[in-house]
């Protein structure tokens, strides 16, 4: 698939408003099942970026700058004043380069196993 | 699961609760009383799950609109990430979005004694979805003082879910409230069952 395009289709995806869900997101196993990240996946960078990357839009290199601490898509997209959608695209984008790794939140019966319940307890009462 | 990077690096772990309540009810207000960051605000695009009956009608037909939501963070070590999610307080009928509540471990419904019946559609969705969820009752400058079990008694809520008073402005009091819901989540989790008895 043909990845590139023009600075003015990322304007039309603002406009059109649906996260654009590509087949390589789908099929690598690394989301969830409506192949989409969600707000709380947590991404980070794992390979620099130089600005001259081809095929790297600035908001990817934005993205790729604001990740080398861990993030979700949620921050991301608020600190870019993006839709999550677009941000989902572009992080997308990032991942099957291999710019980024992502975390996908646990299913929500897995989440509270002992450990993590008695670790979330000591942070909370911690604060 | 998600692998097939080489090494892939130790990633925190997202956990996401929902603040929910009637508009203006202080939703906001607690995630940034209890934020390590100051609130941040999101545009998501939902999907309207009353229109159209899934199995009949396609994708294509549904409607999706956007909204907004602030939410917050609280780091937990290196391992884990909370992130509050306050439900959009301008839309009555918020929970027309099943993804915002998919993969919440739990979520505080946040009460106001004059206009209890605000807090009526979360409580139902939550009970219906098997969301964990307490009741917090935010305590605002001359607010009625009632009971908590007159409170427990009007929202017809099972004995099993935490009611509690809250200032929702102070951090130690969201603090107890996310206490309490993280204790309640866990006991109630499918493995809790089978340990029966042992609280």
């Amino acid at each position: 698939m043909n990845m590139e395009r023009s600075p003015g289709d990322a304007q039309e995806e603002w406009l059109l408003d649906e996260p654009t869900v590509r087949p390589y997101v789908m099929t690598r196993g690394r989301t969830d099942a409506r192949g989409r990240f969600d707000l709380v996946t947590i991404a980070v960078t794992i390979r620099s970026t130089t600005g001259a990357e081809v095929g790297l839009d600035p908001e990817h290199l934005t993205i790729a700058r604001l990740c080398r601490r861990p993030l979700s898509v949620a921050e991301i997209a608020a600190h870019m004043d993006l839709p999550a959608g677009i941000v989902r695209v572009l992080l997308g984008d990032l991942l099957e380069k291999g710019y980024v790794a992502v975390q996908q939140p646990q299913p929500e019966t897995d989440v509270l196993d002992e450990r993590t319940f008695r670790a979330v307890l000591d942070g909370l009462r911690a604060l | 699961m998600a692998s097939g990077h080489s090494d892939p690096p130790k990633l925190p772990k997202a956990i996401k609760l929902l603040i929910a309540g009637g508009f203006g009810v202080g939703k906001t207000t607690m995630v940034g009383a209890v934020s390590e960051i100051r609130p941040l605000r999101t545009e998501e695009t939902l999907t309207d799950r009353s229109v159209g009956v899934d199995d009949l009608t396609g994708v294509e037909t549904k409607n999706t609109t956007t909204v907004a939501m602030d939410f917050g963070r609280i780091t937990i070590g290196d391992e884990f990430m909370l992130y509050l999610f306050g439900t959009p307080g301008q839309e009555r009928f918020w929970f027309v979005w099943d993804e915002l509540a998919r993969g919440a471990l739990g979520a505080v419904v946040l009460a106001d004694t004059r206009r209890l019946a605000d807090c009526f559609p979360s409580v139902d969705y939550f009970e219906r979805r098997g969301t964990p969820f307490v009741v917090a009752v935010n305590c605002f400058d001359g607010t009625p003082q009632y009971e908590l079990d007159e409170v427990k008694l009007a929202l017809n809520l099972g004995s099993a879910v935490p009611v509690l008073l809250c200032d929702a402005r102070r951090r130690e009091s969201g603090k107890e409230v996310l206490i309490t819901l993280i204790k309640h989540a866990y006991s109630r989790r499918p493995a809790a069952a089978k340990e029966a008895s042992v609280r």
